[in-house]
């Protein structure tokens, strides 16, 4: 079995955003990028189901601009066996993603789809959702563990939801979106980082995958959340339930 | 949505570990494999070994809860110039050098015992060893099962080393080694020692003889460990030798011919060092720069006057010089062209910028840097070393100079 793998280029996670000064959209001009987290999981867990004997290849793909590469290229230094980069300049949002991702499982043909369960920079929380239900594909998301059963064909999933664990059982070929408890992605060691630069990246066009991109959505504006504002200490009770009750309307 | 929100924060705090993402641009250095590995090791290191280094500082021991040695080992950090055979990768001193800084950038302390166990040990073994030792030692140092150390100086024989009195006599079957050794980098912890001591003692440096040595060999102990002023956690101690029996086999390369194993280890040691206080002033902005941004006084962020843009200005070119010193020095090296002088030069240039930037951040920070709830102290303690082990500043400048006046 093969398992394809989503691998998103954001803004890393411990740089300070910036908005830009246009509203336009987040500061990205010399500013650290890296793979998505929840993408590091979902590539973290193809590679122990690989790891473990029921899967034969990890594939590694990734839509965006020119730079795209190095993210794949930490994947391939964490273990995938090889990449695709679907270059596509200007916005790209969770359909036109979704799209890009059906049109390559039909060219792959994976028995799994991982992907993280949302991107930490639009965290739209969209694409996985968006890809099975294009392809028509049963989906295990939030996935907090994952069990496949090779010979029925199966892969059991336990999905975080308020309030508990949601089991569920789906038949492969499906999609798997994952949450930050399923396990803690590896670091590309020195030997892994080398064989990497043997290892294969395909660059793809979304004319070529027959992918028109375009969105019904338009970012309107991006802004800063309002500044915090220092906290007061009431002096009693009474007051600040009438501060619940009036002020922050909370009771 | 609020869920989510709070999972990603989770996912930057909690579950990664706080990380600081100043980094300079080092494409004219590295190529691309290097950037990946540096990248890699930052990573590595700010999430496993950066959040024990003020415990570390203050308490003077390694972490009881992880295991820092072996976490270092499954990342193949230590056996970096060993043959792959031994589990090594077989690579060069630029490599090293890439992981020694950012070791060095997570925890000053962790970086110097990593420092010496990976180079001063393993790569003495490495270089000098005949199979049989390789085969015994190096596996186990290699995956940090063990952890290994290195003894030249003596209470009364630092910079002048040549001057040691320990001493080997050949008996029967292998030697019999008395005295004693100071400042002896992981001593407390080590498991393989590389021992210098004297074979004959009115021969001067040509009497001098590398051995290995085994914690737990009858007659040598450990003295108690050394209380620091920085470096702490990064355990030293004395080395005491009490008619201890080292057999024939554990002699490292050949008797009387331990001053070269020696002084040519020691070039080498120092190139592999000087990548520490690159780590450490590294360590310095990426304490200061965040700080500037967000203390304001007058109504504006201090980095905004022109005295604190002249120390940031300072401090960063201090790092990136003696980055490109260190790193071409090592390319060098890597190449074959050892040279003594620039090997001094690199320690001797990047140790005394350290303590200057690690002063500068205490400065910055005000009367923030001179609490210990900040680590801009624990920086500067940890930047001194570097001027006084392997060979002090005074050593270096004699090395430097004597060569450059010695050539034509």
């Amino acid at each position: 079995m093969k398992i394809m793998v989503a691998v998103k280029r954001v803004v890393d996670y411990a740089v300070k955003i910036r908005v830009k000064p246009d509203k336009t959209g987040l500061e990205t001009h010399n500013v650290k990028m890296s793979m998505n987290p929840f993408c590091e999981i979902a590539l973290e867990e193809a590679l122990r189901i690989k790891e473990s004997g029921l899967a034969l290849e990890v594939v590694a793909v990734s839509m965006g601009p020119a730079q795209c590469v190095d993210t794949l290229r930490t994947g391939l230094a964490m273990g995938a066996d090889r990449g695709i980069h679907v270059e596509a300049t200007g916005a790209l949002y969770p359909l036109s993603v979704a799209k890009l991702l059906k049109a390559l499982v039909e060219v792959e043909n994976p028995g799994l789809l991982i992907l993280g369960k949302q991107a930490i920079d639009d965290d739209c929380n969209q694409t996985g959702q968006m890809v099975a239900g294009l392809l028509g594909w049963p989906q295990g998301t939030f996935a907090s563990k994952v069990v496949l059963d090779k010979e029925n064909q199966v892969a059991t999933v336990d999905r975080e939801v308020d309030g508990g664990l949601e089991t569920l059982s789906l038949d492969l070929p499906a999609v798997i979106t994952t949450d930050l408890r399923l396990n803690q992605p590896r670091y590309a060691t020195l030997p892994n980082i080398m064989k990497a630069k043997s290892k294969v990246i395909k660059k793809l066009t979304p004319q070529e995958l027959k992918v028109e991109i375009r969105s019904d959505l338009e970012v309107v504006q991006v802004t800063e959340p309002p500044k915090r504002k220092a906290g007061v200490i009431v002096s009693s009770v009474d007051e600040l339930i009438d501060k619940l009750k009036n002020e922050a309307h909370v009771i | 949505m609020q869920r989510l929100f709070s999972k990603r924060s989770l996912c930057a705090s909690v579950f990664r570990g706080k990380r600081q993402c100043a980094s300079f641009s080092t494409a004219l250095l590295f190529d691309d494999t290097q950037i990946q590995f540096k990248e890699s090791v930052a990573q590595f290191a700010q999430e496993n070994i950066a959040p024990h280094a003020s415990k570390i500082d203050q308490t003077n021991y390694f972490p009881k809860e992880v295991n820092l040695w072996k976490l270092m080992g499954d990342f193949n950090l230590h056996g970096i110039t060993a043959p792959e055979k031994y589990g090594g990768l077989g690579l060069g001193y630029l490599y090293h050098c890439i992981a020694m800084e950012e070791i060095s950038r997570a925890s000053g302390s962790v970086g110097l015992s990593y420092g010496a166990h990976s180079n001063l040990c393993i790569n003495q073994l490495v270089r000098n060893g005949n199979p049989a030792q390789k085969e015994k030692y190096l596996p186990k140092l290699i995956s940090g099962e063990h952890v290994g150390a290195l003894a030249m100086s003596e209470p009364n024989a630092g910079s002048d080393v040549v001057s040691m009195k320990c001493k080997a006599d050949h008996v029967d079957g292998g030697y019999i080694i008395s005295g004693n050794k100071m400042w002896c980098t992981n001593g407390p912890v080590a498991q393989t020692l590389v021992v210098y001591a004297k074979t004959n003692i009115t021969a001067g440096s040509k009497g001098i003889t590398a051995f290995i040595i085994e914690k737990g060999m009858p007659g040598f102990s450990t003295a108690q460990k050394l209380d620091k002023l920085g470096m702490r956690g990064s355990d030293t101690c004395e080395l005491v030798f009490e008619n201890c029996f080292v057999p024939e086999e554990n002699v490292l390369g050949q008797e009387g011919k331990g001053v070269y194993v020696m002084m040519s280890g020691l070039d080498l040691e120092r190139l592999v060092l000087a990548a520490g206080p690159l780590g450490i002033m590294q360590a310095c902005l990426d304490v200061v720069l965040p700080y500037v941004r967000q203390r304001e006084q007058f109504g504006r962020p201090i980095g905004e006057f022109q005295f604190i843009q002249g120390k940031l200005a300072d401090m960063y070119t201090s790092l990136q010089s003696s980055r490109s010193y260190v790193y071409s020095v090592a390319r060098d090296c890597d190449n074959g062209k050892v040279n003594p002088k620039d090997c001094a030069g690199v320690i001797l240039c990047a140790a005394e910028r350290a303590t200057q930037v690690a002063l500068q951040a205490i400065q910055c920070l005000g009367g923030n840097g001179y609490v210990n709830e900040y680590t801009t102290g624990r920086l500067l303690r940890d930047a001194k070393l570097y001027e006084i082990g392997a060979g002090t500043s005074e050593i270096r400048r004699m090395i430097i100079g004597r060569e450059l006046f010695k050539e034509q």
